[in-house]
């Protein structure tokens, strides 16, 4: 396995994630794709780090970050549901274009 | 931990054991204790801020592993942040929709964030930059979700929350790149073996679309053009106070960012504090379009708002693009300005906001038709509110004036049409902005109330910031030298 086949597949998921963020109406939607993004760049991060370095002592940092991203990204998901969740309650529906309260 | 390392995260030390302290109390205690929280966080903002005071001569010190750095920039914004949380924490004490039983959540989430605010202005690591920007996110979402039970409040939390996912995901797929290309993650380290890559290489191309990806988190983060449509609709959703903080803190530090990374990273330094971008990357030309963009949108937009926190939004936009023409200037003078315009625009910005926030409180609506004839029945807070209106649009003898004039300065200081283009631009954007501005004004002085309505009154102790503020704003406009020479020392990290 090469380091481009695997560049490409990442490629491949960011473009993904970001077709869902802008197309899809429901909020929940939207994280998924905002998920596809993150793992698109942790999936560069560990291939870049697994393919530079020398044998035996590979580039740790990379593996760091994705570790990091990990970590984040189930933080940011478990804030942005409960933001969704109190919308929900308030207004019985998690469709972005159905939230127009703030518009002038 | 060294100690010299210890010394350097003091400022966050404290915030930190403040949050904590607050939780305990709490936790431990049946009562809300809203005065205590207060008292507690304020004083671990003012003592923050003071703990920087000796690192102010020897500051240049990197630490963690060249991961964070304590120098000039650092030692500048850890003040200004911990001012802004204290004014916040100050005008959030009687706010209903903050107070109700939960006074003591907010008080952290605002430590906690400041704590993030002062990271990512020391930050000179990919990763480091990364988890402090998160930090500020999460936190912030928080506070602009505080009100689950108001609509607004929590729609604008929303769309804060995936605006930011959003525009960090974008942004770690750039620093993947960049991380893939050189095998490193520090600023100098990135900087070095970047810089020996040529314009024909074939990851030039490569390189751009990591910039260009980096750089939606930090527009993000400024609130300006591709990434700024959150900001209207978080500012009119959040709690007031805490979006006065939104629409100053998290600017300050994501200029920070900005600077330090690009003028590190891609730039390398010329004659006579000025820097040359290096060839590979056109980025001072990227931020010169966003900088345009920004400003005529934000200028433009505000014209029609009938909401005075959606008005005051548009016109932060505006003023992120009139700070990023200070980075085009790419010179320690440009640096110098934006640092200047930063201080001014939390005294003038904060200010509006506040009184924005006070006279809500009364009549219950944040438009415009509400502050009719409001000179009459509220004279202090209304002339408070009429120089924080002139010093944003620029006029002298106030602090706006004298700082955008530097801004402006350091622009035309380069040679070369395109700035000149820039600040003529600049230039017009101020005359229009002048348009919304005056329109505010001419509802307050020269339009009758809508009823006849009874005076407002006015807690003493805000009024007295309140007229600090506006003292402060006067008085920078005609006495500017002690900050023009503090932020000229500010540009000395580079």
């Amino acid at each position: 396995m090469t380091v481009q086949s695997v560049l490409s597949v990442a490629a491949i998921l960011f473009s993904l994630g970001l077709y869902c963020v802008l197309t899809r109406k429901n909020a929940v939607s939207v994280l998924m794709g905002v998920e596809l993004i993150l793992n698109a760049a942790n999936l560069n991060f560990v291939a870049f780090s697994s393919f530079t370095g020398t044998i035996g002592a590979p580039e740790v940092a990379g593996r760091v970050f994705a570790v990091m991203i990990i970590v984040l990204a189930a933080a940011e998901a478990a804030v942005a549901l409960a933001i969704i969740l109190a919308i929900f309650r308030r207004m019985g529906t998690v469709e972005v274009d159905n939230l127009n309260e703030l518009r002038e | 931990m060294t100690s010299s390392e210890f010394y350097q995260l003091a400022p966050e030390l404290v915030l930190l054991l403040a949050a904590a302290a607050i939780i305990i109390v709490d936790l431990a205690s049946a009562h809300r204790r809203v005065r205590l929280y207060s008292v507690l966080g304020g004083g671990a903002a003012i003592l923050s801020a003071l703990l920087v005071v000796p690192l102010v001569h020897n500051a240049h010190g990197e630490g963690f592993r060249d991961m964070m750095v304590s120098d000039a920039l650092s030692v500048f914004l850890i003040p200004l942040f911990a001012s802004a949380t204290l004014l916040t924490i100050i005008f959030s004490e009687r706010v209903r929709e903050v107070v109700t039983g939960r006074f003591a959540e907010y008080v952290v989430l605002l430590l906690i964030m400041t704590v993030g605010l002062t990271i990512v202005a020391s930050a000179t690591n990919l990763l480091v930059l990364y988890l402090s920007m998160e930090l500020i996110g999460l936190t912030a979402y928080g506070l602009t979700a505080f009100d689950p039970h108001r609509a607004r409040s929590v729609e604008g939390g929303l769309k804060y929350a995936i605006f930011g996912a959003v525009a960090s995901g974008i942004m770690l797929f750039g620093m993947s790149l960049l991380y893939g290309m050189t095998g490193e993650l520090s600023y100098d380290a990135l900087g070095e073996a970047l810089g020996g890559m040529s314009a024909g290489a074939p990851t030039s191309a490569l390189q751009f679309i990591a910039v260009l990806f980096v750089l939606a988190g930090f527009t993000y983060k400024i609130a300006a053009v591709p990434f700024h449509a959150w900001c209207p609709d978080a500012y009119e959703g959040a709690p007031t106070p805490f979006a006065a903080m939104m629409s100053v803190a998290p600017k300050a530090a994501g200029f920070a960012a900005l600077v330090r990374f690009f003028f590190t990273v891609f730039s390398d330094p010329g004659a006579g504090g000025q820097f040359v971008a290096i060839d590979v990357v056109p980025w001072q030309a990227v931020l010169g379009v966003i900088s345009v963009a920004t400003m005529t949108f934000g200028n433009l937009a505000a014209i029609t708002q009938q909401n005075l926190k959606r008005l005051l939004a548009y016109s932060s936009i505006a003023h992120a693009g009139y700070m990023l023409m200070g980075v085009v200037a790419l010179s320690r003078d440009g640096v110098s300005a934006v640092m200047a315009y930063l201080v001014v625009y939390l005294i003038m910005n904060m200010g509006a906001f506040f009184v924005v926030m006070v006279v809500a409180e009364r009549t219950h609506t944040e438009d415009i038709s509400a502050f009719s004839g409001l000179g009459k029945r509220l004279p202090l807070v209304s002339a408070c509110f009429a120089v924080f209106l002139l010093s944003l649009t620029g006029i002298p003898p106030f602090a706006g004036f004298v700082t955008k004039f530097f801004l402006f300065a350091a622009v035309l200081q380069r040679q070369g049409n395109w700035y000149v283009v820039l600040a003529i631009i600049g230039v017009l954007n101020s005359v229009v902005s002048l348009y919304y501005y005056a329109r505010v004004l001419r509802a307050i002085y020269l339009t009758e109330p809508v009823e006849p309505v009874a005076e407002i009154a006015v807690p003493q102790f805000r009024t007295a910031v309140l007229a600090l503020l506006a003292v402060l704003t006067v008085g920078l406009g005609v006495y500017w030298n002690p900050l023009v020479e503090v932020a000229a020392r500010v540009s000395e990290f580079l």
